[in-house]
């Protein structure tokens, strides 16, 4: 078998006294989409921060493509072409639509600068048209959209997204998670996907895990976890069925 | 149109008004009552003897309630909205006209020695004005681009005069030599000030900044043997044109090309060398914004953990904006000296630091033709006032919070993108 592209074992982060992760074992191969799916505090954002460093696991080990990251400095991490796509988005809101694709181009080779732009362009049309405009005057779809084609400036080899359908309205969530297909099939893009939409995420996902409360507590296919009942209970119906789920 | 008749079919906002009012009386109340109720007097047996001037106090808070209460009753509470009182037509002429200000800005300011030749009182003046809106483009680096707030700026200014009082003196070094060296040595000293601060923002990044002024001020105060202490640093050698000085002697710039001397002659070198060093800075500002150093600074101050994401290196670009910084401060300290001839730790005090500020706020962050005008009308407003010296900070402060009020962003708020599509510039 071929060595997974991001691997994570046995990770855990504190903030302060309070342990966020608990011993997180977490593989991503290459050319996969991989979902982490988990209730509000259990840890999947810090995970993803994790990552890059910010805040630094104080146990275990993360390896990116062979290469131990798990004390390299985030600017560092980013450099090896993992690009993010951020909670809360994080775009520059005093710079315009083209100069936060040109930070996001920050690690890339600025000679295909003009291509990729023109790439981002065609996955979300309507950024071209909000070229000029500053980053802070877009909706927050826009953002979203920007956000992700920030990220994907770098020409990145591994893509971490951070719920990028939260506070959407569905049509537009799914077009965005049919954009990560896209790139996923057409580019071979390997994306790590933190979601609450479990549904979307796991239909979308080659594997996905569960984690709660700092905890990975299932895994599989992200077909088996969709038929599996402790997550169908907790993700899919549990808001119908019971008060509150996990 | 709607929103006009909305407003007047609306009751007028009497209760919020008087709300308002009361508060700032209160606030008043709490202010004037040491400054302007109590006053100290000396007695005939010479001990101070409190004297009450209760008239004056109240007829001050009384005008603070009416005018809050009148403010509240005319424009609501939120933000005047002074745009819409002018009409669009003039607005857009406006526009269109402030594109030519900054080169007729400059215009003006390499004619100045020429229109005023003979007015060695506005050479001055302007001297003074173009160190401040040097010093407010050093600041704007630090401030407007990279966010980071700095209120001990006044202490690279006076590294780079004293680098150069004490290199000129010591060492007979001339200006040129000096110069260069102040600037490394002042943006020497901002990285040793970034190092420590690599971790704060806002609030916190200000008290140590803050506190970095004063220590600088007082080493230079309490280090006799060095700095000469409070006596300063006197006979410090006058700036000379490329080696020719400015003197009624034999070898000098008006012997060499035969004019007839006059001491204008270096008071207009000065002015020209302020301006070459100001335009400068100005220069590399805007070549630095668009190299990724300036844009790393511009996106740090919108959001450091993306830029970290993004692959930038946040500590260098922090540094490198304490440094290049605090390298112009230490110019324009070098001028000062020069052509102060004297300097001494009064001249680096926090108020220096604190106008600086103001005038790269009330410019407009990182606008470099609004701190040009904001220096422009700064200090040409305490020249103005002069004469009315008792009033000069009263009018001074009223006029510095109708701009607040009006242009909460800054006299020049928009920000010029640095990058374009196909370079196309509109």
């Amino acid at each position: 078998m071929t060595e997974p592209l991001l691997s994570i074992r046995g990770v855990e982060t504190f903030y302060g006294n309070i342990m966020a992760l608990k011993g997180i074992d977490l593989n991503v191969n290459e050319g996969e989409i991989v979902t982490l799916i988990g209730a509000n505090g259990s840890g999947k954002s810090t995970l993803m921060m994790t990552i890059f460093g910010n805040p630094r696991a104080s146990k275990g080990a993360i390896t990116f493509d062979g290469r131990d990251i798990t004390q390299m400095p985030s600017h560092e991490i980013a450099r090896l072409h993992i690009a993010q796509s951020p909670e809360g988005r994080r775009i520059f809101p005093h710079m315009t639509v083209l100069e936060n694709l040109q930070m996001g181009a920050t690690v890339a080779d600025p000679t295909h600068f003009d291509e990729d732009v023109k790439r981002v362009c065609t996955l979300f049309p309507l950024l071209e048209q909000r070229m000029r405009q500053r980053g802070g005057t877009l909706s927050g779809g826009e953002q979203q959209m920007l956000a992700i084609a920030r990220a994907l400036m770098s020409r990145p080899r591994l893509l971490l997204l951070d719920e990028p359908s939260l506070g959407l309205a569905p049509m537009l969530a799914q077009q965005i998670f049919r954009t990560i297909r896209e790139l996923n099939v057409r580019d071979r893009l390997t994306v790590f996907l933190v979601e609450q939409n479990a549904f979307h995420a796991l239909k979308l996902a080659h594997r996905g895990y569960v984690i709660v409360n700092g905890e990975i507590t299932l895994s599989g296919t992200g077909h088996e976890l969709l038929a599996r009942p402790e997550v169908r209970a907790a993700y899919l119906d549990g808001g119908r069925r019971e008060a509150h789920g996990a | 149109m709607s929103n006009e008749a909305a407003r007047s079919s609306r009751t007028l906002p009497l209760l919020p008004a008087l709300k308002d009012a009361t508060l700032s009386a209160l606030v008043a109340c709490g202010l004037f009552f040491f400054m302007i109720g109590l006053r100290t007097e000396q007695g005939s047996t010479g001990a101070l003897e409190i004297t009450t001037r209760f008239e004056t106090f109240a007829m001050l808070v009384a005008l603070v309630f009416a005018g809050s209460f009148l403010r509240t009753l005319v424009f609501g509470r939120g933000p005047i909205p002074l745009g819409r009182a002018i009409p669009p037509s003039l607005a857009r002429q406006v526009a269109s006209a402030s594109r030519f200000a900054a080169p007729a800005l400059l215009i003006f300011a390499l004619l100045v020695p020429v229109l005023f030749y003979q007015n060695r009182y506005l050479l001055d003046l302007g001297i003074l004005v173009l160190t401040y809106v040097m010093l407010g483009w050093g600041l704007n680096i630090v401030v407007g681009l990279a966010g980071l707030l700095d209120l001990g700026y006044v202490a690279f200014y006076a590294v780079g005069a004293y680098s150069y009082a004490l290199l000129a003196t010591h060492f007979h070094l001339s200006f040129w030599i000096c110069l260069p060296l102040a600037g490394i040595l002042a943006a020497f000293w901002g990285v040793l000030l970034g190092f420590p601060v690599l971790r704060l923002r806002g609030d916190y990044l200000a008290i140590v900044t803050l506190a970095f002024g004063e220590i600088i001020r007082l080493v230079l105060l309490n280090w006799q043997s060095f700095t000469g202490g409070p006596n300063g640093i006197s006979s410090i050698p006058r700036p000379s044109f490329f080696g020719l000085p400015f003197a009624d002697a034999e070898g000098s710039f008006s012997w060499t090309f035969g004019l007839e001397y006059s001491p204008t002659h270096r008071v207009v070198f000065l002015f020209y060398l302020i301006l070459a060093l100001a335009l400068l800075t100005n220069w590399v500002t805007i070549r630095l914004r668009r190299l990724p150093i300036g844009r790393a600074w511009e996106a740090m101050r919108e959001d450091e953990i993306a830029c970290r994401s993004l692959g930038i290196n946040t500590t260098t670009t922090k540094l490198t904006a304490f440094a290049i910084g605090a390298m112009f401060g230490g110019f324009a300290g070098s001028f000062f000296a020069t052509r102060q001839g004297f300097i001494s730790p009064e001249s680096f005090t926090f108020g220096e630091s604190a106008l600086v500020l103001a005038i790269v706020v009330l410019g407009g962050m990182g606008s470099q033709l609004g701190v040009a005008v904001a220096a422009l009308v700064m200090l040409g407003g305490f020249e103005l006032f002069r004469e009315f010296q008792l009033y000069r900070m009263l009018v001074f402060g009223f006029a510095m919070v109708l701009i607040m009020i009006w242009r909460p962003r800054g006299l020049v708020s928009t920000r010029e993108p640095s990058l374009y599509l196909g370079e196309r510039k509109t």
